[in-house]
Parts: C-alpha cells; structure tokens; sequence
C-alpha cells in the first residue's frame, strides 16, 4: 500500500490529545472502581496517534470494508482504546461514565459486538495477532488495501500462540500486517529472583526475536508523536512483508507517581491522588477541560 | 407430540467415507456460492481438506502445526464475511484451542466451522492422544455453538449445506472411517430437528453420529427377540430436540443413549439433564465410561468399551428385564 497519509493533526494537538485521554481515563478508572492504569497510560500516545493522524477510518461508518483495522491486543487497556474512540467520535465522551457498568458496551475488556469501533474482541492474551493476520491474509485475497494494526502488550508475546502467528504471518509475506509492541517492559508480578520477585521486562530484545521469524523491524519512542509518526511510515513502506514495532514504553506514562511503578498495573486511585494525576497533566497541556 | 419419522434407504447397505464426503462438499457448497475458505493444521491429505485445496486453491490456506494461531486466523477472516471451515483431528482441534474459540468465536458468535476430524475412538489405531471421548461435552457447554454429529455420508451433506448458510458457529463432528449410508438421497437435514428412524414401544434408543447404525442394527436384532424398540437419531446433540427426546420418552417409557463419547457431557448427559427436568425415566447411558481409549482396529475397540451393536442388544436386554 502507497503512503497515504494525511497529516492530519499537529504535533502539538497530538500531544493536547494524548493527555486529554490520560485525564480521562483515570476519571473512567476512578468513577468505576476498578480497571487498568499502567497499561493504559502506557499505549495511550500510540492509540491516539493511530486514530488520530493514522487510520483510515469513519466513526460515523464503523463497518465500512475497506477500513483500516486495529486489534488492541493487551484487552485489559481497554479504557485507552475507549476514551480515544470516544473523543475520535465514535460514541459520545460521556459514556466513558459507564465503564465497567452492567448493561455497559464499555466491558472490562473490548467486545467487538457491542461497541462500534472495536474490530475485534480481546482479553484472554496472546490472541490478537491471530485474527490480525486472518483480516490481513482476507485483505490481501479481497483484494481490499486495508492495513491491519495490532497492539501487543510485551507480557502477552510469553503466550505460544504470537509466536504461531508470527511465523505464518511472514510465510505469507503479510506486508499490510503491523505489530506495535508496547514494550514498557513491567509484568504484573514478574519472576523469581535470588533477592525475590523481580520485575524485568518479560521477553528481552524482542526485535531480534521478531526479525528471528522474519519480520522487519523498527524501534520508537512510543510517547513521542514525531517517532510514531516515522515508525509507522517506515511500517507502511514495506512492501514484502509484516513489521514489527517495538514501541519503548513507560507504564503509567504521564503521571510521575505512576510512572514504572507496577503498583499502578491495576489500582484505582484515591481522590487525592486523582486531583493530583489531573493537575500534573494540566501543567503540561490544554487538559483539565475535564468533564465534571 | 408424534415424533416426525424418517424412511432410511432402500438400497443395499454401501460404505462411504465421511471425511471425502466432506472434502467433496466443501467444493460443491463454494462452486454453488458460498464464500468458504478452509483453514489446515498440517493434516488436509488425512481430514480430506486436500480435495478442496485442490479445487480452490485460492481460498485454502495451510496454517501449520499451530492450531491456536489457527483458530484466530479464521476469526479474522470471517469478519470479513468469509465462512472459514478448520481442519484438523477433533482431539487437537477442540482442545489445543479451546481458549481462543472461546474467546474470538463463541462469544463474538463469528461464523467458523470447527471441523473434527477422527473424532471418537475409532481413529485408525492412533490411541488415546488422537481420540476425543469429551469433544461434545466441551463444545455442549460453549454458550452459542451448534453442534453437529452426522450418522452417514447423506447426512453429513445435507448438514454442511445447512452449516453453510446457518451464519453462525459450529463444531461438526466427524469420523475417519467409511460408514454404512443409511438416508435416502432425499433427506432433509435441519438444524436441531431429531429424526425418528423406527418406532417402537418398549424401549427407546437416542443416538447420534455413526452410532445411529449400531443401534439401528441393535434395534433389529432386540425386535428378533420380541421387543419392539424404538431408535431417535439426534444428529444435532445442541440445541437439543426436546420436545422429540420427551416425546420417546412418553412412547416407551424406557431409553437408552448410545454414542461414541464419554457417559458424561455427551448426548447421554444432554438427555438425562432433559429427561430429569421434563419427564424423568428411567434409561441407560452406553458409550465410553468415564475413560479414555487405547490404539487397536475398530471392531476390537468397539466390543472393549462396549459400543458395538452386540454390547447394546445385552445393555438393552439387560434394562428391559430388570425391575425398577
């Protein structure tokens, strides 16, 4: 596929974007009781890019065919695909309100039946890349000239099954098929060590471990729009087969507390601790607009 | 309620072998339109995908050894209105990748075929890794998949034709081995309709898959000494016919299951959580006893754990005669 990339957004707004979404994600969190955090944050510059400056897609035709797909496979950063959808417009910003809720299309994590904009349902992990190369292989023979984006969380590429669909994704030359992997290198609760459970990162080098199964590769700030910006170029001007971008994460990017702290992998924070995330963020940017 | 019956064929009884019917019409269903692809793990010249990757090269897609992978790919490619069909052998194929049909196909109801091949125990001498005695149990208890369980080559035909357009996913199970063809090229197949095959007043026989033949010959031979019993062939163990379960049951007051499955979770189990709730009665579950199997020929595997037309007729007279 030719570069077609509009650009759509500045630097600068992306950046206004990325943390208007981290304000509300840790409203959603922190009105819901329960949820992610660290994930979240971590993906947060990478999803608003995409739908941002990135996809070709349209919240008012969510099932248009020819539309770019995006497989957030780490389902557990729900929250940070939601809110961007919410604020790309595919459904109104206050129905981040029932995240997590009963009757809610905002599940704990994405249900591709009952919210539009998620092209594919994920939780269990280590299953995204799956179907990722499924729309890809379905593209190619449809003839339709979609790019499918897949997000892997670096814990999930432990599971088998990634590494199945690495290898069939490039024994087909899956070059309309891109993996960008939030690499911000902290487990949940990590493996043994001889001075107790240490938290390092789960698979190391994992470019080497994509190119191995013969992917390109590319490594990128992942917080850093202009990086994003040229990896994903780089990404799309491959033309005989799939990419892989490793994008160098912090969890709970954003807020300083939170930030490499795998304390914030999944805890709702207090209402002190939620005015002091929103101020922090507001000094950077024009966030803090925030809904009531 | 009378139960609708069905008249078997007429022509002498011939073998055909399920997995070439299937292979066949995969070729058939696609050439009169549908939008199939066909998914392998590796195993297309045993499970007969290699007829239809012959015929439609294009939509045929060799996934490996790497069944999870292969689960997930047919995901994505039925969101874009393809209706994938997987093959592989039942025992790998609803356990290997149980997860991700949960996951991707079960709850997002995607329309996937998940074809088991060599499923029950008579595989061709592979033995217990290669035999699935709980596929059925698994795939009843998945919330929004059908599942399938053809008794000949006939059925099998009309069952994929009806899978083809059903939109939604199912877990068809099938068998190595030729099989005595038992329907009339007429039969019409529909999705959890049970079909009466003989009537009979003392005991009932409810069977799915290959055996429905077994039973059917079991019937015969308990109606030579004087018993008249009736066989309901289920080829759709889920959604269950109830109403024709409860039905037999009301007719012969007595019921016997057969299937080559585990007693548990199976078609035996479908019906004695029905009979429980809607009409207890008294029956007996024949099919493979909480255990898994072993390698060795059909016929010596089919007497062991019981599944044999003979094993049926002293399991059948054995409940005819004994008192409550």
């Amino acid at each position: 596929m030719t570069q077609n990339r509009r650009s759509l957004r500045t630097t600068s707004e992306l950046d206004d974007l990325s943390a208007r979404t981290r304000e509300l994600i840790l409203r959603s969190v922190f009105k819901a009781g329960a949820g992610h955090i660290g994930g979240p944050l971590s993906v947060t510059d990478i999803l608003v890019n995409l739908y941002f400056d990135r996809l070709r897609v349209d919240p008012t035709q969510p099932e248009l065919p020819g539309r770019d797909r995006l497989i957030l496979s780490k389902g557990h950063s729900s929250i940070a695909l939601y809110t961007v959808l919410a604020l790309r417009g595919y459904f109104p910003v206050e129905e981040l309100d029932t995240f997590d809720a009963v009757d809610s299309r905002l599940q704990g994590h994405p249900c591709m039946k009952t919210l539009p904009g998620v092209d594919m349902s994920t939780g269990s992990l280590g299953q995204g890349l799956s179907p990722g190369v499924g729309m890809a292989l379905g593209a190619r023979r449809s003839k339709l000239d979609f790019r499918t984006w897949v997000i892997l969380g670096d814990g999930e590429i432990q599971e088998g099954q990634i590494w199945e669909a690495c290898f069939v994704a490039a024994r087909y030359r899956l070059s309309n098929l891109t993996v960008i992997l939030d690499y911000n290198r902290l487990p949940q609760f990590g493996w043994p060590s001889e001075t107790g459970y240490t938290r390092e990162v789960p698979i190391d080098d994992p470019a080497a471990k994509f190119s191995a199964f013969g992917w390109a590769t590319v490594e990128c700030d992942g917080h850093d729009h202009d990086a994003l910006r040229d990896a994903f170029d780089k990404a799309e001007a491959n033309d005989d087969r799939p990419t892989a971008i490793i994008a160098n994460t912090i969890k709970g990017k954003g807020i300083t507390f939170m930030e490499a702290n795998h304390n914030w992998h999944a805890r709702v924070p207090t209402q002190e601790e939620l005015d002091a995330a929103i101020a922090e963020l507001a000094t950077r940017s024009l966030a803090g607009v925030g809904r009531s | 309620m009378s139960i609708p019956m069905v008249a078997l064929t007429s022509e002498p009884r011939a073998n055909e072998a399920p997995r070439e019917v299937w292979g066949q019409t995969l070729c058939d269903l696609t050439a009169a339109g549908a939008n199939t692809v066909v998914l392998d793990g590796d195993l297309a010249n045993s499970t007969r995908a290699d007829i239809f990757a012959e015929c439609y090269p294009d939509r045929f897609f060799e996934m490996g050894i790497a069944e999870q992978n292969m689960a997930g790919v047919a995901d994505g490619l039925a969101t874009l209105g393809y209706v994938p069909w997987l093959s592989s052998f039942a025992a790998f194929l609803t356990s290997r990748d149980l997860d991700q049909i949960r996951v991707v196909i079960a709850q997002p109801g995607l329309d996937v075929k998940i074809c088991g091949g060599y499923s029950g125990i008579l595989t061709g001498k592979t033995g217990k890794t290669h035999q699935s005695v709980e596929d059925i149990a698994t795939f009843r208890a998945l919330p929004g998949i059908d599942v399938v369980a053809p008794a000949d080559g006939r059925e099998l035909r009309a069952a994929m034709a009806a899978l083809s357009v059903s939109g939604r996913p199912a877990y068809l199970r099938l068998t190595r081995d030729p099989s005595p063809v038992i329907f009339p090229d007429s039969y019409v197949f529909e999705i959890g309709r049970a079909v009466l095959l003989r009537e009979g007043a003392d005991l009932g026989i409810i069977s799915t898959g290959v055996q429905t033949v077994r039973a059917l010959d079991a019937a015969e031979s308990l109606g030579s000494a004087g018993y008249s019993v009736a066989v309901l062939h289920v080829p759709t163990i889920k959604p269950l016919d109830v109403e024709a379960i409860v039905a037999l049951a009301e007719q012969t007051d007595l019921i016997m299951t057969a299937e080559d499955h585990s007693i548990i979770g199976g078609l035996g189990g479908a019906v004695a959580e029905t009979l429980g709730e809607h009409r207890p009665t008294r029956m007996k579950r024949v099919g493979i006893q909480d255990r898994f199997g072993e390698s060795g020929p059909n016929d010596a595997l089919l007497k062991k754990y019981g599944l044999s037309s003979e094993a049926m007729v002293e399991q059948a007279q054995a409940l005819l005669t004994s008192t409550r």
